[in-house]
Parts: structure tokens; sequence; C-alpha cells
């Protein structure tokens, strides 16, 4: 199976600062801000408390057990001891039940933002990005952030106060000591800026790795027909694991990475504290410290180094969050390249003998196409008259079906303009556009519904029983008879989690689906290539009458098709080269007879 | 009929628990779960155990540190108080080389563990990719891409949690508590004795903990597979989504469901929260029993401060790691869930099962023979009452008829894609249940109206036909099917990225590049099911002209509702209701004056 991994995505965008992540996240963290900082307290609050019990520890042993025992004294720091736990138990769970919900809920949030913009998005940009990728950012990305806001950042802070605090509290009990302890600050602090140069590089290409592992997958999923005709299970599998294993060698090296910043925040702590054990020794045989010092030095000391061990794991998984905060706001900073403008005109009252379609001097032109290469329309002008049916007719690849998708705004035009009723599309809300306009795509797109729905899909304040009425009619005109045999009939789910239904099955729903819409103006794209001759006369004829008084552009691709339109247009290097009525043309355009009749080739002599 | 009856949800949706499962259906999911984490485990476990002992030996080092401040406290400090300066040096120096042995051992666990969990999660990826291409067609139009992508993904990076950091974690904590635990016992055993009292509520906590998490996690995989299936298929048909501006709808169909794995999410981590609170009360307050014993102890003379300070030092240590068991325990309970999703999948036999003994096939020559064949999607309606057939090698047959007569379905038994119900399909005589799998798809090819391009390079696409195959080969199996102009007119010619779902080529320019692919393939029995609805005039007679070539002493089989396709062939079978009504060569069914000569007749009339 082809894969490319990578490919199909845009290059990263400039890394971001970690601050500039954090005020980006501002915006879904604000609203939780209070909770999550009191949890945040409250996680501070049980850390501190664990520094406190080495110094009521040092209290014990210096006040009452040296101090000659007393029975009362040894029960109360007991007391204070078990009190302090429960109070560290309680500020855990608050930090627990505080933090919690403020981060499902921002990162719930985070998604629906992602999802909501990803609908904004023009059709152009979900065809450049692979499904996998986008996937992955929804779900494992986000979940990542979500982690690292409720446990990632907080710990970090929590962390880092509480190594402050306890250095502060072991400068106190012994400043000698605490400042030989200070000096492991500074090669910990160096390497911890290198590791992080090192990490996020590596992290953001794992992430990255494994959106294309979730784009393979879904193609692997979607695409099991062909691998199954072709017989390809065997390749498809030796290029995901092939794809799997970077991705594995990938995680390898992040983890290589880790392991050298683990062996630093572990050993300098420790072998900075075998010094001062020594030197706090010698210290206490001189009688510059006593014991109790002593003690309580080395009990902070070592509630301090596990925060500082842990602090490897939590920059590690900053720079993880920071990598999916960038591939999230990367989808996210993207602009819809097609918008509603600014000051949107109002919709341009009906016509009674129906809507105009006008384009003028349209110019179409992709991203991707070869610097010389000739606009896929060039220059195009065309005029559908009111209640009219036009065919478009052209080579496959011609740009008919780009053509199609600029009426409804599906797609902008480069230069030039398309104008329904004397206003241009662009000037409209895309809404209020593709209200007007209904399409019927070759491919057609049902979703996981009852056949009901997926015809009503365009259709607005109807009531249930009208909107029924609206659905059976529209499927009568597609001829689409084979939906009263569906086991529940109308209200049969389709799609991927019903029924599946053949070609021509979906495609005359898809039909139905644009009619039920009763557009100003109806765009069908080969609406019947997947009918039988027989199905294709009975749609052909009542869609023929249905479509009396509707402006209708429709590609075709066959004769058959044609019998449809009342005038011809005929689609040739980006321009029309021909408008007319199908005898005329057939008669005096020799690409419209190369299109469309050079099948008839045992009937017909072939036209080269 | 190509309508499938839905089978009833499977068990694995039962044990999710959004149905009534049964105690005994939750008990055998975690079986099989636990079965699958155990088979994954077993080639890494070498690995694991190196891991483990190395774990150990960090562990031994970490566990020194306070002992040897004991040491250097209660010996070392009298020793050079006496003016011996050798105690202390030594109890140094021991204290720096176990402070480098651990840390160079913690960054080696985090290499090696790694190392294990990055080659247990690329076997497991491969298992399910792999088995998920095994499985029948029948499987996934029942399962959904969506639920197998969301397997895939999310389910794997529950999975992936524990592995990360659960594993060592768990190894870390436990042995940490146990070495503890010893020292302590070693140390002082009155004080270990409460240790041990306190383990009893522990276990009757995480008893608790553990019931209700393994359903809550059960309910937050269902509901994040939810989520994958509604992101998937609003990604996928976002074309329709945004022409029928159905992005608010959508919106809030996708939202819901966020909220309803937010939900489950939240309580999972609530209920985790309230055990990590029963965890560290139950620590503490044994901490401050230990104190309070060991106190009076103290007081009394029978235990030397210097024990005392190590003994509620070690008693603290002891339940350090505790939150960390919680947290391990946690992701085990979120793993197992997902594991039981995965098991589930996994478990599913194809209902298409490979042979026994196959039957090798090196040389096919193209017979096909249907005897007494009955065949029905699933547990749905019969759509074969009783086919006898036999189409001798060489010839091209073309099945006519209306949509949904089951012609089709013939062409789906002729790939195997599907088993029949009763009576056999042969392919040179040999029953294709029998025949190597490998020699059936070499022999058998089949083309349909999807045509699906998978991200990667036009060539790649095509060289899927036969994977290997030169660049000359790619351009002459191109070259035959017309559509090398149309690729030489792409940007970077046969390099050119095909994107997501193949948008940049029209859908007649896919249907080439699948015709490409089977040209390539060059099978002995060609199955073209639709294969030609997208295309226009020219480009079908193209696909002629390369099919008269290639169907040159090869067997082929076409459906197709144009009759142009249909004429060229040697013998028409009119199918009805899934049995033959007319059988003969075009030319005498058009004599016949049956149904085909009806269909003819029309035929000629669309033409016009």
């Amino acid at each position: 199976m082809p894969s490319d991994p990578g490919g199909a995505v845009p290059a990263p965008s400039a890394p971001r600062r970690v601050g500039a992540v954090v005020s980006r996240l501002g915006t879904w963290l604000r609203p939780v801000l209070p909770r999550l900082v009191l949890g945040g307290l409250g996680a501070l609050g049980a850390s501190l408390l664990a520094l406190a019990v080495p110094q009521v520890l040092r209290w014990v042993v210096n006040g009452p057990l040296i101090g000659g025992g007393n029975l009362s004294a040894v029960v109360a720091a007991a007391g204070l001891v078990a009190l302090l736990g429960v109070l560290e138990a309680f500020l855990v769970w608050t930090r627990r039940a505080l933090i919690a919900s403020p981060g499902t809920t921002a990162e719930r949030e985070m998604r629906t933002a992602l999802f909501d913009h990803l609908l904004d998005l023009p059709i152009a940009f979900h065809d450049r990005w692979a499904g996998g990728q986008l996937l992955s950012r929804s779900m494992s990305d986000l979940s990542m952030l979500r982690r690292w806001m409720v446990f990632g950042l907080v710990m970090l802070v929590v962390s880092a106060t509480t190594v402050v605090v306890g250095v502060v509290l072991m400068l106190s009990t012994s400043w000698p000591l605490g400042l030989v302890y200070l000096t492991g600050a500074v090669p910990v602090i160096w390497l911890g800026f290198r590791f992080r140069e090192d990490y996020k590089v590596i992290a953001r290409r794992a992430r990255d790795q494994a959106g294309d592992l979730a784009t393979t997958v879904e193609e692997s999923v979607h695409g099991i027909r062909v691998l199954k005709a072709f017989g390809r299970g065997e390749d498809a599998l030796e290029e995901f694991a092939q794809q799997a294993d970077e991705l594995r060698g990938t995680e390898i090296v992040k983890a290589r990475t880790l392991s050298r910043v683990t062996f630093a925040l572990g050993t300098v702590p420790e072998v900075v504290l075998a010094l001062t054990l020594g030197l706090g020794v010698w210290l206490a045989a001189r009688g510059a410290a006593d014991l109790g010092d002593l003690v309580a030095f080395f009990a902070t000391a070592a509630v301090v180094n596990a925060p500082v061990e842990r602090l490897g794991q939590l920059l590690a998984m900053t720079m993880d969050a920071r990598a999916a905060a960038d591939r999230f706001f990367e989808v996210m900073d993207t602009e819809p390249a097609l918008t509603d403008p600014a000051h949107p005109l109002p919709v341009p009252p009906a016509p009674p003998g129906g809507s105009r379609v006008e384009l003028s001097g349209v110019h179409l032109r992709f991203g991707a196409q070869q610097p010389g290469a000739r606009d896929v329309l060039d220059g195009l002008d065309l005029v559908v008259e009111p209640g009219e049916t036009l065919a478009l007719v052209g080579l496959t690849g011609s740009g008919k079906s780009s053509l199609l998708g600029l009426v409804p705004r599906l797609m902008d035009v480069t230069a030039g303009s398309v104008r329904i009723d004397g206003v241009d599309v662009r000037d409209l809300r895309r809404a209020d556009v593709r209200a007007m306009v209904a399409i019927a795509f070759e491919d057609p797109v049902l979703f996981s519904a009852p056949v009901a729905e997926n015809v009503l899909l365009g259709v607005r304040g109807l009531g249930e029983d009208e909107a029924l009425v609206r659905a059976e009619q529209a499927l009568a005109v597609a001829s689409a008879d084979f939906v009263a045999d569906l086991p529940q009939g109308i209200a049969t789910v389709i799609g991927e989690e019903g029924l599946s239904l053949s070609g021509g099955q979906r495609q005359r729903v898809a039909l139905a689906r644009a009619i039920a819409a009763r557009p100003r103006v109806l765009v069908l794209d080969d609406p019947l290539s997947a009918l039988d001759v027989s199905t294709e006369a009975v749609v052909t004829q009542r869609l023929r009458s249905m479509l009396a008084g509707t402006t209708t552009l429709v590609v075709a691709h066959r004769p058959s098709t044609v019998a449809l339109a009342d005038r011809v247009a005929v689609l040739e290097d980006g321009r029309i080269t021909g408008v007319g009525r199908h005898s005329e043309l057939l008669a005096t355009h020799p690409h419209y007879r190369y299109v469309l009749t050079a099948l008839a080739a045992e009937h017909a002599e072939p036209a080269r | 009929m190509s309508a499938q009856t839905r089978a009833p949800r499977d068990a694995e949706e039962l044990a999710s628990g959004h149905l009534t499962a049964t105690r005994e259906d939750a008990r055998t999911a975690r079986r099989r779960s636990l079965a699958l984490l155990g088979s994954l485990l077993r080639p890494v476990q070498a690995r694991a155990w190196a891991t483990v002992a190395l774990v150990v030996l960090a562990q031994a080092a970490q566990v020194a540190g306070p002992a040897l401040v004991a040491v250097g406290l209660d010996r070392g400090l009298p020793a050079l108080r006496a003016g011996d300066a050798g105690p202390i040096s030594l109890v140094t120096l021991a204290y720096l080389a176990t402070a480098l042995l651990g840390g160079l051992l913690t960054a080696a666990v985090v290499r090696v563990s790694a190392q294990v969990s990055q080659a247990v999660l690329l076997d497991l990826r491969r298992r399910v990719f792999r088995h998920t291409q095994l499985l029948s067609l029948e499987f996934h139009e029942r399962y959904t891409s969506g639920r197998i992508i969301s397997r895939q993904t999310s389910d794997l990076d529950a999975f992936r949690e524990l592995l990360d950091g659960g594993v060592t974690t768990l190894a870390t904590s436990v042995l940490t508590m146990v070495l503890t635990a010893i020292s302590l016992a070693v140390l002082d055993w009155r004080s270990g004795l409460v240790l041990l009292v306190a383990v009893v509520p522990g276990i009757v906590l995480t008893r608790h903990f553990q019931v209700r998490s393994q359903e809550q996690y059960r309910r937050s995989r269902t509901a994040s597979a939810r989520l994958i299936v509604r992101f998937v298929e609003t990604m996928t048909g976002i074309r329709a989504v945004q022409a029928f501006r159905r992005e608010r709808r959508e919106a809030g169909r996708y939202g819901a469901l966020a909220e309803d794995y937010r939900a489950t999410s939240n309580a999972a981590i609530r209920l985790h929260g309230r055990f990590d609170t029963g965890l560290t009360l139950i620590g503490n307050l044994t901490v401050a029993t230990v104190l309070l014993v060991g106190g009076l102890r103290a007081m009394n003379g029978d235990l030397t401060v210097g024990t005392l300070a190590a003994a509620v030092l070690y008693a603290r240590r002891f339940f350090t790691p505790l939150a960390q068991i919680g947290m391990f325990y946690n992701a085990f309970q979120a793993a197992v869930a997902a594991l039981e999703k995965l098991s589930a999948l996994l478990a599913e036999e194809p209902s298409v099962a490979a042979p026994v003994h196959p039957v090798p096939l090196p040389a096919a020559r193209g017979d096909v023979r249907f005897e007494g064949v009955e065949f029905g999607y699933g547990d749905g309606p019969t759509v074969l009452p009783h086919l006898d057939l036999h189409l001798p090698a060489g010839h091209t047959v073309a099945l006519v008829g209306e949509t949904g007569a089951g012609k089709s379905t013939i062409a789906k038994l002729l790939a195997r894609f599907y088993d029949v119900r009763d009576g056999r399909v042969l392919l040179d005589g040999v029953d294709l249940r029998d025949l190597d799998p490998r020699d059936l798809r070499r022999a058998v090819v089949m083309v349909t109206q999807e045509a699906y391009l998978f991200s990667g390079s036009v060539a790649a696409n095509i060289a899927l036909g036969r994977p290997g195959a030169t660049r000359a080969e790619i351009e002459d199996a191109a070259r035959a099917v017309g559509v090398h102009d149309v690729v030489m007119s792409l940007p970077q010619g046969y390099d050119s990225p095909v994107d997501k779902r193949g948008v940049r080529l029209s859908a007649g320019q896919r249907q080439l590049v699948s015709f490409a692919r089977a040209f390539l393939a060059d099978p002995a029995l060609l199955v073209l099911d639709e294969a030609t609805s997208s295309l226009d005039v020219p480009g079908e007679r193209l696909v002629q002209e390369g099919l008269s070539t290639l169907l040159t002493g090869r067997s082929a089989v076409v459906i197709a509702h144009r009759l142009s396709t249909v004429m060229g062939a040697d013998r028409v079978l009119v199918v009805h209701d899934g049995r033959v009504l007319e059988d003969g060569s075009p030319g005498a069914l058009v004599e016949a004056g049956g149904r085909f000569a009806e269909l003819h007749a029309e035929w000629r009339a669309s033409l016009r």
C-alpha cells in the first residue's frame, strides 16, 4: 500500500515557546483557572506538609526524647504528625476533586472547538490534510494536553516550589550544608536546558509519526475492498509495520534522551548529599551543628530529592504537551480560506421564473498546479437562464466537477465571479448560498442515519409529517423504490452503521437529497452514472418534469443524461467552447461529438 | 439485493456495559484481555526480567541512602568525635558510589523499559492491523471503520499509558516498599509489625476501586470509540455536511458525544482521586503510629534516637510509592479495558476462513463453475436461491440486470469476498474455499465502482496491482488504459502525490487508475463490477481497447449497465432476483426478443 509519511501534512509552523503555549491555552484554561489554582494550592499544601513532618520529627528528637522523655509530649508529637497526615490526605482529595473536572472540561472545549473549526474549514483544506492527522490531534494530542494541564503543569509548579521551600528549610537548618546542596543546582539546570532542546524536536516527530500511522490505519480500513480485491493485505501490513517501526525508533531515541537527564537528576542531588553527610558529621564533631539539625537536614533532603528526580519526567511531559499544543494550534490557526463576508448582502428575492446563474471570466487554479500550467478554468463565461436545465459536457478531468463546486461556494474562484440572481456568491453568507443551491455529488456521501434523515439533510423548517412527505416525494422522483423494501422502509438506518446499499441505490438517495431541498438552483454531478438503463430512463423522465422551473446545472457523460437538459455547454480547455441544443452541437461541434458519441462505435464511425 | 441485514451487536459491545452486561461476560472479557497481555509480554520476558533486575539494583542503591545516613550519624559521628575519621570517610565514599550507581541504573531502566514497551506495542499494532486485514468484508461492514480506527488508535494509546511508565513504576514502587519494609524489620521489627497491620485496609480499598474502575473504564472506551466513529464519519463526508449546511447539527451531535466521553473520563479520574486519598490517609496514620510506638519505647530507653529517626524515615518511605502504585493500578485498569476491546477484535474469526489444506493453483486458466450455489449476506434474506453456472475459460461474460438483481453478489462470490451458504464455487475445478488464498488473489482480480486511492504517488497506487513492478511496467499499464497522458500532465508525473481519497483526480481518472492496477495485476480472471460507470465516453472506449488486448485468452466477468460494454462480450447473462433468465450471445439475445432485447432497445434510444 503506498504511503507517504508526513507528506500529507503541511510543514509544521515554527515551534512556540512554552510560555506562548501556556498563554494560548489560556483561552481554555481561563474559565477553569480558579479551580485549577485551588487544586494546585491543595497539591502544594500536601507537598509542603510532607516537608513539615521532618521538622516535627526534629522537634520530637531534640525535645521530648533527648530532653528527658515526657509522655504527653510524645503523644502530642505523634498526634500532630497524625493530624498533618489527615490534612495531607484531605489536600490530596481537594486537588483531585478540584482539578479533575476543569481538566476534562477544558479538554472537551478544545475538542469541540477543533471540530467546529474543522467544519468551518473549506473542502480544499480537507483535501490536503490526511484524516489520521486530524483524528490524532483531536484525540491523543488533546488528551495529552489535558493530562499536562491537570498533572504536568500543577506538579511542575508544586515540585519546583517544594524544592525551593525545601532548600530554604535546609539552609535555615544548616546553612553550610544547604549551600553545598545548592551548588548541585548548577549542573542540573544546565543539563535541563540541553535536554529541552533535544527532546522537543523528537517529541514533535513522534507525534507526527503517530498521526501518519493513524492515517495509514484509516486508509487501510476505508480501502479494505481494494486491498482485498488485489489480495494486498500482507503488503499493507508490511508498510504499516515499517511505519510503526519508525515510530518505535523515534520513541526509543526519546527514551534515550530522557535517560540522560534522568541520570543527571538522579545522581547529582545524591552525590551532593553524600558530600554533605561527610561535611555534616565533621561539623557536628566540631560542635558546629547538633544531631537534631543533621537528622532534620537529611530528612528534608530525602523529601526534596524526590521532586528533583521527578522534574525530568515532568519536563519531558511538558515538551510532549508542547508538541501536542503546536499540532493543535496548527489547525486552529489555519484561517478558513473561504469565509462569510464581513458585510453580507441579503439573499436576493427569488424571481418567479427561476434563478439565473452567471459565471463570468471565471478562473480557477489549484495551489499544487505547475507554475506554467493552464488554469483549470481559464476565463470561463456561462449563463444558466432562469428555470432551464443546462448540461455540462467535457472530458474527464476537464474541470466540470470543480465548476459545479463554485456554485454552492464549496470552492471560490481564483478570478472572475459567480452570480446568482445578480449577486456574487462571495457577498452572501455561505449558509445562504448553500440554502439556495443544492448539490448531488458523483460520489454519494451517506451518513449513518435513517434514509429519511439522509434525504432531508438540506430541508429546514418542516413539520415531521410534511418532511416525511417531502422525503417520499423526492425518493419517488429518484425512482428509489427499493427503499420501500428495506426492513424498516424509510426509517431504515443506512450508511456505515446501518445497511449498506449498492452504488446505484446510494446515488439515488443522494439525488433525492438534492431534490428534497427544493433549491433555487440544483447542481447535479453525473447523477445517473451508476444506474442501469431502464432505471435511468425512468429517473430521467420524472426528473425532467420535476425540474421544470428549477434552474439546473448537470454534468453529463452520456447522451442519456444530456436528455435531461434544455441546452448543453461544452467545456474544453477551461472554457466554454459551445452552447446549444444536443442535435445542433452534434452537427456543428467536433469536440462535443468526440466526447459524447465516440462509443457508439458499433453504430457510428469512430471519431478521432 | 445488496442491502444486508446487520448482525446483532457483538459480544464485545455487550461486555462494554452499554447494553446489559452479565457478570459472566465481563469476567470472560477480563480473562481474555489478561491472556492477551500475557501473550504480549511472553516474547519480551527476558528483557522484562532484566528491566526488573535493573530496577532492583537501582532501588537497592537508593534505599542504601538513609541507611548510610543513619550509619554516618550513629557510628561515624562518635568515631570522629573520638578522633577517627575512617568510618565517616568510608560512609561518604560508599554513599558517593551508590549515588553514581543508582543514577546509572535508573537511566538504564528508562532506556531498557522503553525498548521493552515499544517492542510490545509494535507487536500489538502488527497483530491488530494484520487481523483486521484478514477479517472478511462481512465483518468490516458490521464493525464500521470508525470503531476499527478507534481500536488501533485510542485503545492502543490507553494500553501504551500503562507500558510507558506503569510497569517500571510498579516494579520500582513495589521494590521500594518491599526493601524498605525489610530494612525496617531488620532495624526494628516492632515498627515493621505496625506496617503489616496497615496492609489490611489497603487491600479492602483496592478491591473496592478495582470493581468500580473496571466498569468506568469500559464505559470510557466505548464513549471514546463513539466519538471517533462520529469524527471519522463527519470528516469523510465533509462535502455533504457543508453543502447541506449540517455543520451546526453535526457539531451538536459531536458535542454531545464529547460530553459523554468527558463525563466518563471525569468519573474515572474522581474514582482514582478517592482511591489516592484513601491510600494517603492509611499511610500517614501508620507513620504517626510508628512515631508514637517508637517514641514511647525511646522514652523508656528501648530504642536509640538514631534508630527511631531511621524507623520513621523508613515508614514514610514505605508509603511514598503508594500513590505511584495507585496510579499504576489506575493505568492498569484503563489498559485492561482497552485490551478487552482489542482482544475481542482479535478473537473475531474471519467468516471467510483460510483453507486448512490449501490447494495450489499456480497457473489458473479461469474456468468458473457455480454448482447449486445458495447465498445471502449474514443472517439476511437469500439473495441467490440456487445458481448453476459454467463460465468456460477465455470468455468474456457480461451480467445484466436491474440494480439489486444479484449481479454484484455473483462477482463478490467469485472473488471470495464471501462464502456460499450452500453449493460451491469452483475455479479450474478447485473449490474456492480450498484454494490457496495467494493463488486465488493472483488468479482473480476484481475492479469495483469504488476507486479508492491511497495517499502516496500515482505510481505507487498503480503498483498496488503488482508490488515490485518496474516504472516501465507501471507506465505500460497506464498507457493501456489511456491514463498515461493524464498522469504526465500532473506536476510531478507518476511521482505526484495523490491527495487524501485521491481528490485531485476526477472520478473518471480514479477509475482509470484502478483499471491500470488491474492491468498490472494481470489475472487469469478479471471481474469488473460497474467499473466503468464514471468514465466518459472516450475514456470508456480507451478502456475497451485496452481490455480487448488484455482479455485475449483470458476470462472476464463484466457487470455494466452500459450496454456499450456489454455488446462486446462473448456471452450475456440476464439476472433477475438471483436467477439467470436469459443466456446467450448478445446478438442472439437481441434476436430472441426477451428482456435483453428490451434493454437493448432502450439503450439504443438513449444514445440519441
